[in-house]
């Protein structure tokens, strides 16, 4: 499983692909539980017409987030840099990660990616995902014969 | 520099044991993860506060205890509902003790990004200073 260790993290991408798989097919069965080693964490709002997804990613800079959606699922990728030591510096403690991360998230239903928006604020990056004008639900009346 | 909480997950952590007293706010809080490093002139410290901005963070110095709070409520979105959480929103708090004699007066703390940076310089008797030898 991949760590998150306290200097940097190491990070296999076939185990994290299979953990992810178990990890969103474990939540969409309903028996999904927060893990610790995912980063960056996500909190999914399901509304009627679309999801928000909410992340905490502090102190990383906008042009280093990648998000692209296909579909039914969205892809975060992106790097947090490392703090650079000056002349003379010494670490007495390092706790932050850094290091490049990549998720990908199964949405609910398919989305409409001209219509996504994303913006990030005090290190919370916000993404919200209108759902398809086709994928969206529709009443349809029954007829008596 | 002595540690009041420990820290050992990147995940987000209740606060702990280091709460003395209770806070008059309910809700949960969070310690925030820290790098902290030292030259010379001065101690810096880096505090991962996501979802707070500069007006919500307090940085206290008192005898010898650093102290960060931030206050972080919790997001609605519209009618929404949180269908999955993987992490929890509510106030920061962790204090150290700092051994090092700091000049009071030159603090510097900046929030940028979630972020919080404060820049601690040491007094000018704390700084080491080159002790020349004398042939003799």
């Amino acid at each position: 499983m991949a760590r998150i260790g306290r200097i940097g993290w190491s990070w296999d991408p076939i185990q994290e692909m299979e953990r992810l798989e178990r990890d969103w097919s474990d939540f969409f069965s309903g028996s999904g539980r927060p893990s610790a080693v995912k980063y960056p964490p996500v909190n999914v709002f399901t509304g009627e017409d679309d999801v928000v997804i909410t992340s905490e990613i502090p102190g990383v800079n906008p042009e280093d987030v990648d998000l692209t959606v296909t579909g039914d699922v969205l892809t975060l990728k992106g790097t947090r840099r490392q703090q650079e030591l000056g002349q003379g510096q010494a670490w007495h403690r390092r706790e932050r990660g850094y290091g490049d991360f990549y998720r990908t998230i199964q949405l609910p239903y398919n989305v409409d990616s001209s219509k996504v928006e994303a913006n990030y604020s005090k290190g919370i990056l916000r993404i919200s995902l209108p759902r398809a004008e086709a994928d969206k639900a529709r009443k349809i009346s029954v007829k008596t014969a | 520099m002595a540690e009041v909480e420990k820290s050992r997950e990147v995940k987000k952590q209740e606060a702990g044991g280091g709460v003395a007293t209770e806070r008059t706010r309910t809700g949960r809080i969070y310690m925030p993860n820290v790098d902290i490093s030292e030259d010379r002139d001065s101690l810096t410290l880096y505090a991962d506060l996501p979802g707070a901005g500069d007006e919500d963070v307090s940085v206290t110095l008192e005898n010898d205890v650093l102290t960060i709070e931030a206050k972080v409520s919790s997001v609605k979105v519209g009618d929404h509902r949180l269908s999955y959480a993987e992490y929890g929103v509510g106030d920061y708090f962790r204090a150290f003790t700092i051994t090092e004699p700091i000049d009071r007066d030159r603090i510097e703390a900046k929030m940028k990004d979630g972020v919080l940076r404060i820049v601690l310089p040491k007094k000018e008797e704390a700084k080491p200073k080159q002790i020349k030898i004398q042939a003799g």
